[in-house]
């Protein structure tokens, strides 16, 4: 089937299977390969994105669903690592194998929009659902802690995208 | 973290000249091969760089690219290879472009990311193919100006001559240098590490930006011209094969180009089992049309395996009389009777999972009678010789480039997918990738070894451990099992199933015997992180806690007394004072001396292990509530892996992934077998560590004067009988066996 929607702040059209999940569009139709694929069934996190202002799991949501849908990957986080989350996580250097990362940055990223200065427990409810095989947990907790005190520096911070979710949440499904 | 200093000549002298001096340096491999080619290939290259070998360009605008050659699997070796070259090249690591070297066995020695090798395998070899550069530029700035090259010093890239204070930079000297001799790798001058610049700094991971901003980097990002994606569905059960499937029902799905019966070659699991593949238009279509996929599976002479029925076999063994021994030290039945007091445990550990998160894919092209792979392989150039053999191409028309991979954790030491993806591809004629989903991954892996540990030991009036016996019931190895040629000695462990005699407590208890049978199973083992030592540690560690408590002394002082010199320490074997060094430093880091003020139901448990060169003594605290429920509330950790840490920020990271990775295996992971097949399927049964239970872990290294050696998986073992034995501490109740999970450790 035929879906309109806009990645990125790009609009595209997509000729897909209609329970083609939106990982997989973003994968192997768009070229987008910084969304990853774990497990398939919402488990690991690895493929998170951001939709309707939270982060949420692209293997559970299948395209046919998406007409009209506004999507945001690790791609249009911002164009060149400036966000605040991703200069964090290469300043702390929280990758190891580095594969789960990009689905943890759009999950801190989405709780850092929702609340600028999150708990420890706050945190840990974030991002509950994503898994890091290299357990690189200590340092993705400091670096959210870092990017929320480098936002909180500076107000202004780099530049959004125009699909930047209006308003982010916790992780569903 | 912090590193702590301890320079103990002394006692490094008596250790080298134990071993026949300089020994502990002789495991170290030569970069032979890179040494021949210096001659072979010095010179400009394109874009009037400067070439001086196979791992290093410098280009005009100053700009210096270093080959990191080791497959990346998340131990950092991309970032931390070109670091020991750019290090003794004398460049600014902010001008260093690192890109990541093809399997090439003549230009490269080792490509190998296994065993915690790289650095004592590398960490000479590596600074010797920067100096030797940075010889030729010192060299050609001395012609330059007409004096001994003796007179020069460099920094920063340029070429100083100390008494004039002329300069030259290393750009102006690309011309020269390359007409300069290659010297000698073996005799090249190194600089005193005091001098390090780069090395012992905390250097970012290279890759760190293409991962933050969603690069193509890993083996499933690979995207060739007119790619097809592949699926591969083999038995269930392990040994089985198709018999037949219903491909043209598969051949009418949508999107759907190739479906075919693969035939396996032999049984070995690490090489090219049988299956049946679904190649389509996109990997969706592929797994998609394969839930239609029917196939009639000969499943074998295994299809009635059962964990329980394994668990039965190895206590019949323990029964009887052991089939081999490993080692026996004066008379355990003697020291057994002179004893105060004899504690017999059994324990067990099951079969795990590697659980890689990115799963096993290859990506493979075959034209021309030329077979090109893209592989997360951690052992490329066996890859290689897998795929020749098993497809008939000769190892010259081959070419393997390594993509970063997903977690190895020891899972990429075998190939069975990059075979697999290279059959399809030849079958198809065109590139493919093959991707396994997660359940395949879960179902298909090649496990850490269950184990059977059934102590004796005693300890006398004083409290000191006067026997200690272990019948260690363990596996053969699958389908490579066979009847030995003499018809009577008995069948060799299983891979990543085995134990040497040579194991702790060996050669520090007077009365020991350590024992062994094995029984012939057929599931798939292998090496997990710290093989063989992730579940030995928690067997060993423990039943010592258990001698501790008959003795009636403090569990971390009653192994610092175990820990006494012993009479000989062979080449390569545990040194007493380098373990009593981690000891007592995470003694004093943990506050264990006040451990009696911890609230009722918190307690503190210690663990040491020494493996992969590597010695490793941690606390664990933790808390367990009334209701049995384990949370981990801090763990200190204290490391000896040499005189350098070469990047102290990927060693934090390192230990501390490897200890909440050890977590993770106790508290609830466990594969089982019914009917011959795994029973879990994916990460709901199979948990991975989540950030709740990821506790505070503090590191700090004791730096010794031993060469440095390597840190992917020697801090694991510890973690793992560490928690267990705060668990006892906290509830008095002795965990036996993993996972935890299984436990009820409640308490009133």
């Amino acid at each position: 089937m035929k879906v309109s929607l806009k990645v990125n702040g790009k609009p595209t059209t997509v000729d897909a299977p209609s329970d083609m999940p939106l990982l997989w569009v973003l994968r192997d139709v768009l070229d987008l390969k910084g969304t990853k694929y774990g497990c398939g069934v919402g488990q690991c996190g690895a493929c998170t994105v951001h939709y309707k202002g939270a982060a949420v799991r692209s293997c559970q949501l299948p395209v046919s669903s998406l007409q009209g849908a506004e999507i945001t990957t690790i791609e249009g986080l911002s164009s060149d690592g400036s966000h605040p989350v991703q200069r964090a996580w290469d300043e702390i250097d929280v990758p190891q194998c580095g594969y789960c990362q990009a689905g943890q940055i759009m999950s801190a990223a989405a709780l850092l929009q929702k609340n600028p200065s999150p708990s420890d427990a706050d945190i840990t409810t974030a991002m509950h659902g994503n898994l890091c095989r290299c357990a690189t947990y200590l340092r993705i907790r400091e670096a959210i802690h870092t990017a929320a005190a480098a936002s909180a520096a500076t107000p202004a911070a780099p530049a959004a995208t125009s699909s930047r979710p209006r308003q982010a949440g916790t992780p569903r499904n | 973290m912090t590193i702590n200093a301890r320079v103990d000549r002394r006692q490094f002298l008596r250790v080298s000249s134990l071993v026949g001096g300089g020994l502990l340096l002789g495991t170290v491999l030569d970069a032979t091969g890179a040494a021949q080619l210096f001659a072979a290939d010095v010179g400009r290259g394109s874009n009037n760089e400067f070439v001086p070998n196979a791992f290093i360009r410098l280009a005009p605008d100053g700009s210096v690219t270093i080959v990191g050659q080791n497959p990346e699997v998340g131990q950092g070796i991309k970032t931390m290879l070109p670091m020991l070259i750019a290090e003794e090249l004398d460049v600014d690591w902010n001008d260093v472009k690192v890109v990541q070297g093809d399997l090439d066995t003549v230009k490269y020695t080792g490509q190998v990311a296994g065993g915690s090798t790289a650095t004592p395998n590398h960490y000479l070899p590596m600074r010797r193919v920067g100096a030797a550069a940075r010889a030729m530029l010192v060299a050609a700035a001395a012609s330059t100006w007409g004096v001994p090259a003796t007179e020069c010093e460099t920094s920063s890239a340029t070429v100083v001559h100390k008494s004039s204070g002329r300069k030259l930079r290393y750009v102006e000297l690309l011309d020269k240098a390359a007409t300069m001799p290659a010297p000698d790798l073996a005799t090249v001058a190194l600089k005193d590490p005091k001098n390090f610049h780069i090395v012992g700094t905390k250097v970012r991971g290279v890759d760190n930006h293409s991962i933050v901003t969603g690069k193509p980097l890993y083996g499933i990002d690979v995207t060739l011209p007119g790619m097809l994606y592949a699926v591969y569905e083999k038995c269930p059960v392990f040994g089985g094969s198709v018999k037949s499937a219903n491909l043209d029902v598969i051949k009418r799905e949508p999107g759907v180009r190739h479906a075919f019966v693969v035939e396996g070659v032999g049984t070995d699991p690490t090489g090219l089992l049988g299956g049946v593949a679904i190649v389509a238009d996109s990997w969706w279509l592929a797994r998609s049309a394969r839930k239609k996929l029917q196939v009639e599976w000969n499943e074998g002479p295994h299809a009635t395996l059962s964990s329980d029925e394994i668990s039965a076999t190895a206590a019949k063994l323990a029964k009887q009389p052991p089939q081999r021994s490993l080692r026996k030290d004066g008379d355990v039945d003697a020291g057994l009777k002179s004893a105060a007091k004899v504690v017999r445990a059994e324990y067990y550990y099951p079969y795990i999972s590697h659980a890689n998160l990115e799963p096993q894919n290859a990506t493979a092209r075959f034209a021309d009678g030329k077979m090109e792979i893209w592989a997360p392989t951690q052992l490329p150039a066996p890859a290689r010789g897998l795929v020749s053999k098993a497809l008939g191409i000769d190892e010259s028309n081959i070419t393997i480039h390594l993509t970063r991979g997903g977690g190895g954790f020891g899972r990429r030491l075998m190939n069975d997918f990059v075979v697999e993806a290279a059959r399809i591809a030849k079958e198809t004629g065109t590139p493919v990738k093959l991707l396994w989903t997660r359940e395949d991954d879960m179902h298909h892996d090649f496990y850490r070894a269950a184990g059977f540990h059934n102590f004796t030991g005693a300890v006398d009036a004083s409290g000191k451990i006067v026997a200690w016996k272990n019948h260690f019931v363990a596996f053969g190895d699958a389908e490579k099992f066979a009847a030995p040629a003499d018809g009577k000695s008995p069948p060799p462990f299983g891979a990543g199933a085995g134990i040497g005699g040579g194991e702790f407590p060996a050669r520090f208890v007077p009365n020991f015997v350590l024992d062994a049978s094995i029984m012939q199973q057929h599931v798939p083992t292998g090496y997990l992180r710290a093989p063989g030592s992730n579940g030995i540690a928690f067997a060993t560690q423990s039943f010592i806690d258990e001698l501790a408590e008959a003795a009636g002394k403090d569990p971390l002082q009653f192994r610092l007394d175990l820990l006494a010199d012993p009479a000989e320490t062979p080449q390569g074997a545990l040194v007493a004072s380098r373990m009593r060094g981690v000891l007592e430093l995470v003694r004093d880091k943990s506050g264990w001396a006040s451990r009696d003020k911890l609230p009722k139901g918190t307690g503190m448990g210690v663990a040491f292990h020494f493996s992969h060169r590597g010695y490793f003594a941690e606390v664990v605290q933790a808390t367990v509530s009334r209701a049995g429920k384990v949370k981990v509330d801090k763990v200190w950790v204290a490391g000896d892996i040499g005189s350098q840490i070469i990047n102290p920020s990927n060693a934090e990271n390192q230990v501390q992934g490897s200890v909440l990775d050890g977590i993770s295996e106790a508290l609830a992971q466990e594969i089982t077998i019914e009917r011959g097949r795994v029973v879990q399927n994916n990460f709901t049964e199979f948990p991975l560590i989540r950030m709740a239970q990821a506790a505070p872990i503090e590191v700090h290294f004791l730096v010794s004067e031993y060469p440095p050696t390597g840190l992917g998986e020697p801090a694991l073992p510890p973690a793992v009988p560490a928690l267990c034995s705060a668990i006892h501490a906290a509830t008095g109740k002795r965990v036996r066996s993993l996972p935890l999970s299984k436990h009820d450790l409640s308490w009133a």
